[in-house]
């Protein structure tokens, strides 16, 4: 109980004092509105709103999270506030679970700016919504660990962004969420499948489009393969890195 | 009954080994300092003690609690005042220590009770509103010792806890640690302050290169280095011309000239008072003022380590306003 009234902290602290500030909150809004439009002034055709919603809620929850985790961590730790956490009484296990928790909640608000934008520009019916909650969630806590991954591994602000970058940006293409991973080059296809975001996509798509190829149960096991992996390896890293 | 008990502990980073094999207990109930200059190993020890780094080798128990295995539960008994301020610029003094507190499982109404007494006791009420970005040094210090005891730790861990702030503050500081030790929580200082040290501290250990050089209580370590009596005399005039007969009248004695109305004598032996002042008295030189010269803890720290206290001292004060 006394653990958790330190969890339920450490999450209202974050929340309040990095993710709902208001250069955060316009991020969110910004950012999904600048990916449609994109597609929008790009395409020499008509744009299917519904078929760019997976790939722009995707983006925005793995940019969403990945940079406010990866910068909000750097940040403590740069400042030493992050070392009144680690002399808490509180398990690591638990501490990380406060920490991922805002970064996993901000993800999943930032995937519904896009669907609330687009309720305005299509209909929304006939997307389930049961498995494409799941998918937001299972792609929230992974790129949340990827921030987390990246925050372990650098020293600077600006260094967690430029890296991130490194994750990110190849993510976009090689993740099946605007070119088919079936379309890419024979040799990146591989690469598509040990990145998280393409069994989360792939759930996105069969969700709101039902086009997705992977099927929803094997989608989801992978995912949790790799939220489970990804938490085990973001903990011990942070035991060998940050208790050194 | 100590409360701290460490042994062999050592910590290597690659090559370099921050702290090697330190053996020392801290009594339950007392001051317990940590003098050594910049790179010694003070904070390494007090990361290892509270959990923020591992030892290579040696072990700790705080309160019974095994340091490595049990660290978490040891952490509930224990308040650690960092070397810099750590708290949240972004919250107000209130919120910063009902947070701190709520990291220890304390409820909401029992953690803003004791913030508010706190704010008054350290006299930060008004500031407790402001967001702590805005304090001052001195407040910000203060305010992190409030955090560091909010829910009543058994032993509290202070690193450097009046470096780099004004005069008034820290005399304050001095002052809240004094009150604290005398409700009965143990203090682990550190300090590169030799008189804050000696004024705070029942008992010292001298760590230099990682390794502790001496541990003791005041008087002892004093004794260490107090082999001679020194008594030193002023006079009104005329003492200058007096070594040569002085120490041709009392063989055991080392008289050194201070200036035409003052006198240092040296003896491995007690120095009697009756004769000397007859001595004096003869030749017609009042002696005006006769003071026994006890060694500073500065001069035992210097002859233990071999360091330079004010070199100690700016190497600190440069790192404190960085």
């Amino acid at each position: 109980m006394k653990s958790w009234i330190a969890f339920w902290n450490i999450l209202i602290k974050d929340m309040r004092n990095y993710y709902l500030k208001p250069p955060n909150i316009s991020w969110g809004l910004v950012f999904p509105v600048a990916w449609t439009l994109m597609f929008f002034l790009k395409s020499e055709t008509a744009v299917n709103v519904r078929e760019l919603l997976p790939g722009v809620m995707s983006l925005s929850i793995l940019f969403g999270t990945t940079s406010m985790l990866a910068v909000t961590m750097t940040f403590e730790r740069r400042s030493r506030s992050f070392e009144r956490l680690l002399l808490a009484p509180i398990d690591l296990n638990l501490l990380m679970l406060a920490k991922t928790s805002g970064a996993i909640l901000f993800g999943m608000i930032n995937a519904f700016v896009p669907v609330f934008f687009a309720s305005f520009l299509t209909s929304l019916s006939g997307i389930r919504w049961l498995s494409a909650l799941g998918a937001i969630f299972l792609i929230a806590v992974t790129s949340t660990l990827l921030g987390l991954f990246i925050a372990v591994s650098v020293k600077e602000i600006f260094e967690a962004q430029t890296f991130s970058n490194f994750f990110r940006f190849p993510m976009i293409f090689l993740c099946g969420l605007f070119i088919p991973v079936q379309g890419l080059p024979l040799f990146l296809q591989p690469l598509s499948y040990i990145l998280p975001l393409t069994y989360g996509a792939d759930i996105l798509k069969s969700s709101i489009n039902q086009n997705g190829h992977l099927g929803l149960p094997f989608n989801f096991v992978i995912l949790l393969f790799f939220a489970t992996g990804l938490f085990v390896l973001s903990i011990r890293n942070v035991r060998r890195k940050w208790i050194y | 009954m100590d409360i701290l008990t460490v042994d062999q502990l050592t910590k290597k980073y690659g090559g370099l080994t921050a702290v090697d094999r330190a053996s020392f207990s801290v009594h339950e109930g007392e001051v317990f300092g940590f003098l050594g200059p910049n790179g010694a190993g003070k904070t390494t020890t007090i990361n290892l003690l509270t959990g923020l780094a591992r030892a290579t080798s040696g072990s700790a128990r705080i309160s019974g609690f095994d340091g490595v295995k049990e660290i978490k539960k040891a952490q509930r008994i224990m308040g650690i005042i960092p070397d810099e301020s750590n708290l949240y610029d972004e919250f107000d003094g209130f919120e910063n220590l009902c947070f701190c507190a709520s990291l220890y499982g304390m409820r909401k109404d029992d953690r803003e009770k004791k913030a508010k007494e706190l704010l008054q006791q350290f006299g930060l009420s008004e500031a407790g509103k402001k967001k702590f970005g805005a304090y001052s040094k001195g407040m910000k210090r203060k305010l992190t010792i409030a955090a560091g005891i909010i829910h009543d730790p058994e032993i509290l861990f202070l690193d450097e806890p009046t470096t780099g702030i004004d005069v008034a503050s820290a005399r304050q500081i001095r002052l809240l640690i004094q009150n604290l030790n005398q409700k009965g929580t143990t203090i682990f200082l550190t300090t590169h302050y030799i008189e804050e040290a000696e004024r705070l501290c029942n008992r010292i250990a001298f760590i230099v290169g990682g390794k502790i050089a001496r541990i003791g209580h005041l008087d002892e370590l004093m004794s260490e280095v107090q082999r001679e009596n020194v008594v030193q005399l002023a006079f009104s005039d005329g003492v200058s011309n007096l070594k040569p007969s002085l120490e041709e009248s009392f063989p055991d004695v080392a008289v050194e000239v201070l200036s035409n109305q003052a006198l240092r004598l040296r003896s491995f032996r007690p120095l009697n008072l009756t004769p000397l002042m007859r001595f004096f008295e003869q030749r017609n030189l009042p002696v005006y003022e006769a003071r026994i010269m006890r060694p500073s803890l500065e001069e035992v720290f210097v002859k233990i380590t071999g360091i330079e206290l004010e070199k100690m001292k700016q190497e600190k004060e440069g790192k404190g306003k960085q």
